[in-house]
């Protein structure tokens, strides 16, 4: 043991640059400490009627602190929900039947269609406090990036290596010890990647649903999505470039300092039996493992803390005999499904018979959207196709051009299409476009990077030996293109395109229908019948919407993607 | 043998899968078997064969759908007695350091901080794993692994140790050099550890380890034969007794349907009538050919050890080949001898293209899958199958994990005697103009 704290301590020495680290730490603990009390005092203050955004500049910090807050809460409970949710999954098997397929819907449905009706049960549960409408914005936040985190950790909890949990069981692990030591480290990378990418949509969400308006009344919450919409409505090009550049700012500063080390900490989950040649650094995570205060800490109160838990928690577990469940268990687990079910079946019936009473007129007007909103999402992909194809697949053959694009493409994606639609409406609203040109820009916007990124893994992952075969062949041109590059990305071409489709989908409520500068823009569609049911007050012309348009999505899943994805796993598998 | 009380008693254990169809496909048939103190045992046989499904019903890891296990004469129902598995992927949480790694089933016992790294630190000591406590398992060699795999069983020490191929994954030498300090750590006692059973595919592996070797037969696995080993440690594979126990041993795995003694000679060539369901070894052709030709090269008889080990492969990897051999009529196998039959010879002299002659008419003669799809596609009017039709049939003679691997050798025979020739884009097989 003498030997370990040694280790730490050399380590600790090593480091002259430990003091400025350890002072960042203090300050950045003394901040949090300071944001989290401005932040509560202002979400039990009284409800303002309509908060007033300021355009100042130097109210941006504050608003980037509201905006990160509201995200991180957000993140908080979606990690937990879907920590539990999963293992359910994972461990029942009743309950698996109904959680994974349940998952699948609930993935398809377009969150932004929610906000209404969240907004409302929230604001009447909190009349008068701030509160509501802070959680409200959470909830909906969470509703957008909890699945995927949710389906994640389920998939690793299932392919848990067999051997491994064999070990844990024969050396008597008790639950606790199971999830942390075996079932939470073998699913944290595949946590990490979804929580970046589920913080990434979260963002997209909170633009929106910072600031609109539900019929009569007006909601806003003071954040960076508030900001450049009222921004971009005044006109004011100078705090539009002021919000972008703060929303840049807040983007890159939780790469560094979150992601990044996140990242390369978590490379010691990686289930492998070698080291991998190259494991991703991080500075930042570097001077916290040199930090002396943190280890002092860590040393002094995490560990001993953590010790006494564990073994409280073992000794429990190890005392207890194992033994079958009460005989009322089974019944009480079944009484539940029906329970369930029967409630299901009442909401189903209930919005069935809603669906029932749409007139005609509405009717005509969904048929119409979905194929008007149809038609644009294919067109976004058609033209995303276009140029990030030939784009990534001569980024991904150059080893050395990729490593200064996907930076910078990785910084241009990460900024939510949301927080720019208002921008680019003006802009392209000054040159003189319609609404229905804008929506396909701005799903365009929103979807063209999944495709990208795909689109140069894809070109990365072409063995170099059948690229020189082919340059042996003096094949080129376009059979190159036929026999070797198009087959080779096809697999990630359809996982970009899947992602990109879904997007696109949820993109159609904003980019539809939008108010800008007083007047209502409004093309036909999907998305913007559900936006104008939402001002309107419709709800059931909303419910009718928002289920077309998830069956849309879960259609042309089940029918188009899934063929697809078979194809790409059987036919074009590049096996190495 | 002094029969003392066994530690774990297995009393008619079987395994078994009812199938969608509802089907039972039989694992393990119902099987007896105690592991006594002071005893290593090892459970030999090809792989595959429901070894491993019988180590973790007798640890207690699977509960068996019929029979029990008792430990000490009490039935296990589902309690997890002290035993350890060392496994053959190691089974090393990577995200742990060694010692977190050892220490993990102290914790598990509620062992406080101290007495856990005290113990901790003897084990890899003992091990000899000095020096590397704060270390990450991907940082190790394959044989530092098992060693903490080794330590981590038994810290806790275990009454039973339970190995499931706890060499396979390594090289020669350092399962050899494992091999020999376990052996040491048993024999001077220094470790508590009552019993050892474990489950290798490697014959010379057990009997160089074990006390007591169980063979058990293939497909449904169920014991083939139970003995002592009665040679004094340190054994080495120049002993007269250690190569007769091996060649024993080979027999009872290549020729499964033989009683236990054999005749001097094999069945005459051609004179057994192939049975209905020959289950086809999984070797190619190419091997096949390889050996047949190398067996030519040496006088046409070799001896199957020496035939392995002049090659650097495990015997185990070349029985397939030489059964196939057998299968064939190219080769006979004898008190672990092989010898080449005239068509063997023959076929080792051939061109290329008469080899392909040599193996179609024997393929044709001995195989029947081959002939009843040879007979098949010469009925149809267009010479043609779908491979569907033949894959049923295999369906209805083999396991669901054994029937595509039969298709897949048979269509590797086939298509190499130009039996067939196969279209994968139609899924079909196409009889061939001779």
């Amino acid at each position: 043991m003498t030997r370990v704290l040694t280790m730490e301590r050399a380590a600790a020495a090593r480091r002259p640059a430990s003091l400025l680290t350890d002072a960042a730490i203090f300050a950045a603990g003394l901040a949090a400490l300071y944001g989290v009390m401005g932040i509560s005092r202002s979400w039990l203050s009284p409800a303002r009627p309509v908060a007033e955004i300021s355009l100042s500049p130097s109210a941006l910090p504050v608003y980037a602190l509201y905006s990160l807050w509201r995200m991180g809460l957000a993140y908080l409970a979606s990690l937990v929900f879907a920590l539990v949710y999963a293992y359910a999954a994972a461990r029942n098997r009743v309950a698996e039947r109904l959680l994974i397929p349940l998952l699948d819907i609930l993935q398809s449905i377009p969150v932004l269609s929610f906000l209404p009706g969240v907004m409302m049960a929230m604001v009447s549960i909190f009349p008068d406090r701030e509160l509501g409408l802070e959680l409200g914005s959470i909830l909906l936040i969470f509703t957008g990036q909890v699945w995927n985190l949710a389906f994640s950790f389920y998939a690793s909890l299932k392919g848990l290596p067999r051997e491994l949990t064999e070990a844990a069981t024969t050396y008597h692990f008790g639950h606790w010890q199971r999830f942390y030591q075996l079932e939470l480290p073998y699913g944290a990378i595949g946590l990490v990647w979804n929580s970046m990418m589920s913080v990434a949509g979260g963002w997209f969400f909170l633009m929106a649903c910072e600031m609109f308006q539900l019929g009569q009344r007006d909601f806003r919450l003071p954040g960076l999505g508030s900001y450049l919409q009222t921004a971009a409505s005044a006109g004011d090009m100078r705090a539009i470039l002021w919000g972008l550049a703060a929303m840049i700012a807040v983007i890159l500063l939780l790469d560094q300092c979150l992601w990044r080390p996140l990242i390369a900490w978590a490379e010691k989950f990686k289930f492998e039996q070698v080291e991998s040649a190259e494991a991703p650094q991080s500075a930042v995570l570097l001077a916290l493992r040199h930090s002396a205060s943190l280890a002092w800490v860590r040393r002094r109160a995490l560990a001993p803390a953590w010790e006494a838990l564990t073994l409280r928690l073992a000794r429990h577990e190890a005392s207890e005999q194992p033994r079958e469940g009460p005989v009322w268990r089974p019944y009480a687990a079944r009484a539940l499904g029906v329970a369930a079910l029967a409630l299901v079946l009442y909401g189903a019936m209930r919005a069935g018979h809603i669906l029932m009473g749409l007139t005609r007129d509405e009717l005509s007007l969904l048929l119409h959207g979905a194929g008007a909103t149809f038609a644009r999402v294919m067109a976004a992909l058609a033209i995303g196709l276009l140029w990030t194809v030939p784009l990534g697949v001569a980024v991904g053959l150059r080893p050395r051009l990729a490593s200064v694009v996907q930076p910078l493409a990785q910084i241009a994606a990460s900024v939510p299409a949301t927080a720019l639609f208002p921008v680019l409406l003006l802009i392209l609203f000054r040159a003189g476009g319609g609404m229905g040109l804008a929506a396909i820009l701005l799903m365009l916007l929103g979807t063209q990077w999944y495709l990208l990124f795909n689109v140069i893994a894809g070109a990365q992952a072409v063995p170099s030996d059948l690229l020189e075969a082919a340059r042996v062949f003096r094949i080129r041109g376009w059979e190159r293109w036929r026999l070797l590059i198009l087959p080779g990305i096809f697999p990630y071409l359809v996982t970009g395109l899947v992602t990109a489709a879904g997007g696109a989908w949820n993109a159609s409520i904003v980019a539809e229908y939008s108010r800008f500068q007083g007047r209502v823009l409004a093309t036909t569609g999907l998305g913007a019948t559900i936006s104008q049911a939402t001002d309107a007050g419709n709800f059931d012309l909303l419910l009718a919407s928002t289920v077309a348009m998830a069956v849309i999505v879960v259609t042309v899943n089940r029918v188009l993607w899934k063929r697809l994805f078979r194809l790409a796993q059987t036919r074009f598998r590049l096996e190495t | 043998m002094t029969h003392l009380e066994p530690i774990i008693e297995a009393r008619g254990v079987e395994q078994f899968y009812i199938q969608p169809g509802g089907q039972r496909t039989e694992i393990l048939t119902p099987t007896n078997l105690s592991i006594q103190p002071d005893q290593i045992v090892a459970l030999l046989g090809a792989s595959g064969c429901g070894k491993s499904t019988l180590l973790r019903i007798l640890s207690g890891l699977v509960r068996p759908p019929a029979g029990e296990v008792l430990w000490h004469g009490q039935p296990l129902n589902g309690k997890q007695p002290n035993v350890a598995i060392v496994f053959q992927s190691f089974a090393l949480f990577p995200w742990l350091t060694v010692i977190e790694n050892v220490e993990a089933p102290l914790r598990a016992r509620g062992m406080g901080i101290f007495e856990r790294r005290k113990r901790a630190l003897r084990i890899l000591d003992t091990v000899g794993l000095d020096g590397f406590e704060t270390a990450y398992p991907k940082e190790l060699s394959g044989g530092m692994k098992q060693r903490v795999g080794f330590a981590r069983g038994l810290v806790v020490e275990p009454e039973v140790l339970f190995m499931d191929e706890p060499f396979s994954a390594l090289d020669v030498l350092t399962s050899e050099t494992l091999r020999g300090e376990l052996l040491e750590l048993w024999t001077s006692r220094r470790i508590p550890t009552r019993a050892i059973f474990m489950v290798t595919h490697n014959i010379e592996e057990a009997v160089e380890l074990a006390d007591r070797i169980v063979v058990l037969a293939h497909r449904p696995a169920s014991i083939r034969d139970d003995f002592l080993v009665e040679l004094p440690q340190p054994r080495t594979h120049t002993m007269p007794r250690f190569h007769e126990l091996v060649d024993h041993i080979y027999k009872l795995l290549t020729q499964p349907e033989e009683k236990h003694v054999l005749p001097a000679a094999a069945p005459a060539a051609g004179a057994a009538a192939p049975k209905e369901h020959v289950a086809l070894p999984h070797a190619r052709p190419g091997g096949i050919a390889g050996l047949v030709e190398i067996i030519g090269d040496r006088g046409g008889r070799d001896d199957l050890y020496h035939l392995a080990e002049d090659l650097v492969l495990d015997v185990e990897d070349l029985l397939p080949i030489v059964e196939a051999a057998r299968l064939l009529g190219f080769a006979e196998v004898s008190e672990g001898d092989v010898r080449l039959t005239p068509i063997g010879k023959t076929y080792a002299e051939a061109s290329i293209e008469q080899r392909k002659q040599v193996f179609r008419e024997a393929a044709l003669e001995r195989i029947p899958l081959l002939r009843q799809i040879h007979t098949a596609l010469r009925a149809k009017s267009d010479h043609a199958m779908p491979a569907e039709f033949f894959r049923d049939i295999l369906d209805d003679r083999f396991s669901a994990d054994e029937a595509p691997r039969q298709m897949e050798t048979a269509m590797d025979w086939g298509r190499y005697a130009e039996i067939f020739d196969y279209d994968s884009q139609s899924d079909r097989l196409l009889g061939t103009e001779t």
